[in-house]
């Protein structure tokens, strides 16, 4: 049903402006927002393409990418596979180049984008400016992406991306409220991505370098946050110590639910009180909110999560897909087997809806 | 007008206040400052938009103040753009056609591309030759080293760094690691930022953050998520020097700033002899150096 939903977008894809412009015969009745998964590797991506992602996108093989882990990401081999399969349904590929070239190896990034180009890729997400000025003066036909680590929040900063290198989309750092990201959209050309669901960064991306005080690797320079090779579990009688790098994270007494470290979301002590002086170790789900961001002109919804199981990416695509579906249709309401299914697949033990929710800052 | 690199030794900026002071207090601190060793200041409010105890027009007023001094006067953006009103202070701020901007995000950049010399702030991102370049061609005369990249990264950027670019390193103070939507200081009071009641006054240099065996690990300042331990490059400024570095940032706290100028001027003259134990005596925490020897943040390397 999704192939033969899908395969008449397809030819609708080669318009900029695509969820302004798009009709089809089974066109929504409202505007809706595409779907950006999530492809750590080739099952992941299957798993994406066969649960109704629009887009998917997927990390090379080194420190390109934010999701530089160990068993992640891909090859060129299996880059050309998933690209078949996810245009064989009627989907379009993206290739994270989200990380900050370094002096000493910044040929590496530069190959990354001849290899997207060479690859055929729909779009790379950059977030350095001069790896922009590369692609678009190498490649005028490949399609920017304006990563969150490129830390843009407010429209001037967008356009400015827009002006200089002709990004067409920009996927906002998880800080705004949904006034703000209304007040973004209003005042530029570039589509506007948005997160919706998924591990949640506290710090504006691109601006957080917590990770490589305490390691040396920061998402910026590495890749990484928290690296896992930092990680150790210390069991101390009835307790299990946390450390990255030596550095205690958090304490969990036996029964309490120990999430991976990350230190925006470990325990500290502030004046006297313990508490997560940073944010509890929460995930972001804005599933209720899709009406809202799909009314103010949102172009795109993007699933975080490269890094986690094709079960996961099954079960968050399905979720969404379906939400994005009912809300086209103008019938919209959260359903109680959409909860349960993502409950199932929660990092820790809630979900937020992040800085969306004034309330939260 | 700036003008080009001089060569020589290193010469000191004194950064941004990234707390928030009271007004009859920063006005004393600027006041109080041994001018005639500084070659730059800047000024204004970088973090956080609801702080003011001085606004945009009494920043501009001290400033003035400041360059009669001859020390050179550069205006900060904040690092952080969300809302209308944010970018209302940034428009004024980067059209004041007076004095010199800090671009701390791209929304700045914009606004001063073509129209005004500008510096790029610490927190753009500058990680390689071809993003420097592209700043130098918009108009930046001057560019702040991240945080976290050391002395390798920066013998190679310095290498190739555009003609008439000035390169400026932070060298003393917290690291201001993080910035958020949240408000950590009225987070820790209980208190939701649009009614935060501006208690991070009370914490002159941010609210110590240690571990749950209490080692000091961070300091929440606002939005902002700072390094507990002082980043310290006075045993590196030889090597400073001798990569081309025309300004070295000391980053304002609360006590004993002019003894941290007046150890990094000896410093900055070539003089080494008992530096160490000047600054051991004013440091207000543990000094940690690890990111120049491309490691940790929070380690320390220097003997």
């Amino acid at each position: 049903m999704r192939a033969a939903r899908r395969k008449p977008r397809r030819i609708q894809f080669s318009t900029p402006k695509i969820n302004k412009s798009f009709r089809s015969r089974d066109a929504p009745l409202n505007a809706v927002p595409e779907l950006v998964c999530p492809a750590g590797a080739l099952p992941a991506l299957r798993s994406a393409v066969d649960n109704g992602a629009d887009w998917v996108y997927f990390g090379l093989r080194d420190n390109t990418n934010a999701r530089n882990f160990a068993g992640l990401n891909f090859d060129e081999q299996n880059a050309r596979e998933g690209i078949r399969y996810a245009n064989d349904a009627g989907a379009r590929t993206i290739l994270a180049i989200n990380t900050y070239p370094q002096p000493d190896t910044r040929e590496r990034w530069q190959r990354a984008i001849d290899t997207a180009a060479d690859l055929g890729v729909d779009a790379v997400i950059l977030a350095d400016a001069g790896l922009m000025r590369y692609a678009a003066r190498r490649y005028p036909e490949l399609a920017l992406h304006l990563s969150v680590q490129a830390s843009a929040t407010n429209f001037e900063a967008i356009n400015l991306y827009r002006e200089q290198f002709g990004v067409r989309r920009a996927v906002l750092p998880r800080v705004l409220s949904l006034a703000q990201v209304e007040q973004v959209i209003a005042n530029t050309e570039v589509e506007i991505e948005v997160f919706g669901f998924g591990s949640l960064c506290v710090m504006v991306e691109g601006r957080c370098v917590l990770s490589s005080y305490a390691t040396g690797q920061s998402p910026n320079t590495a890749g990484v946050c928290s690296p896992a090779k930092a990680v150790r579990w210390e069991p101390e009688g009835e307790r299990m110590n946390v450390r990255l790098n030596g550095v205690l994270i958090d304490q969990f007494e036996s029964g309490e639910n120990a999430g991976y470290p990350t230190i925006c979301k470990g325990r500290y002590s502030v004046a006297g009180e313990t508490y997560y002086a940073i944010e509890e170790p929460s995930s972001l789900n804005a599933l209720e909110l899709l009406p809202q961001l799909a009314a103010m002109g949102v172009s795109a919804i993007k699933i975080e999560g490269r890094q986690r199981s094709p079960a996961y990416v099954a079960e968050v695509t399905r979720v969404w897909r379906q939400a994005i579906d009912e809300c086209g249709a103008g019938r919209f309401s959260v359903k109680p087997q959409w909860k349960a299914g993502l409950a199932k697949i929660a990092e820790g033990a809630q979900y937020t809806l992040g800085a969306y929710n004034r309330k939260w800052k | 007008m700036t003008d080009s690199r001089q060569g020589g030794n290193p010469r000191i900026a004194l950064g941004p206040v990234l707390y928030y002071w009271k007004r009859e207090t920063l006005l004393a601190f600027y006041a109080g400052l041994p001018h005639s060793s500084l070659a730059a200041i800047y000024l204004g409010e970088v973090v956080c938009g609801r702080r003011h105890e001085l606004r945009l027009a009494d920043w501009v007023a001290l400033a003035r103040e400041l360059a009669q001094t001859g020390v050179e006067v550069v205006l900060s953006s904040q690092a952080l753009i969300e809302s209308e009103s944010d970018l209302r202070v940034m428009r004024r701020l980067a059209g004041n056609g007076e004095f010199a901007v800090e671009a701390n995000e791209m929304g700045a950049v914009r606004l001063l591309a073509g129209k005004a010399r500008f510096v790029a702030g610490p927190h753009l991102n500058v990680y390689n030759p071809d993003t420097l370049a592209w700043l130098a061609e918009l108009g930046a005369f001057r560019w702040v080293m991240p945080l976290e990249i050391g002395r390798d990264a920066l013998a190679l950027l310095q290498g190739s760094r555009p003609a008439e670019m000035q390169t400026e390193v932070f060298a003393y103070g917290r690291l201001p690691l993080a910035f958020s939507a949240r408000c950590f200081t009225a987070r820790h009071f209980n208190l939701p930022k649009d009614d935060c009641q501006y208690r991070c006054i009370d914490a002159p240099d941010g609210l110590p953050l240690a571990t749950r065996e209490g080692k000091p690990f961070l300091a929440l300042n606002g939005i902002q998520t700072q390094s507990a331990q002082i980043y310290d490059l006075s045993a590196a400024l030889p090597e400073l020097s001798a990569l081309g570095v025309d300004l070295i940032r000391l980053s304002p706290h609360s006590s004993g700033m002019n003894d941290v100028i007046a150890a990094f001027r000896q410093g900055c003259a070539g003089d080494a002899g008992g530096l160490r134990a000047r600054l051991d005596a004013v440091r207000p925490a543990a000094p940690v150096d690890g990111y120049w020897h491309g490691k940790a943040g929070i380690d320390h390397v220097a003997a």
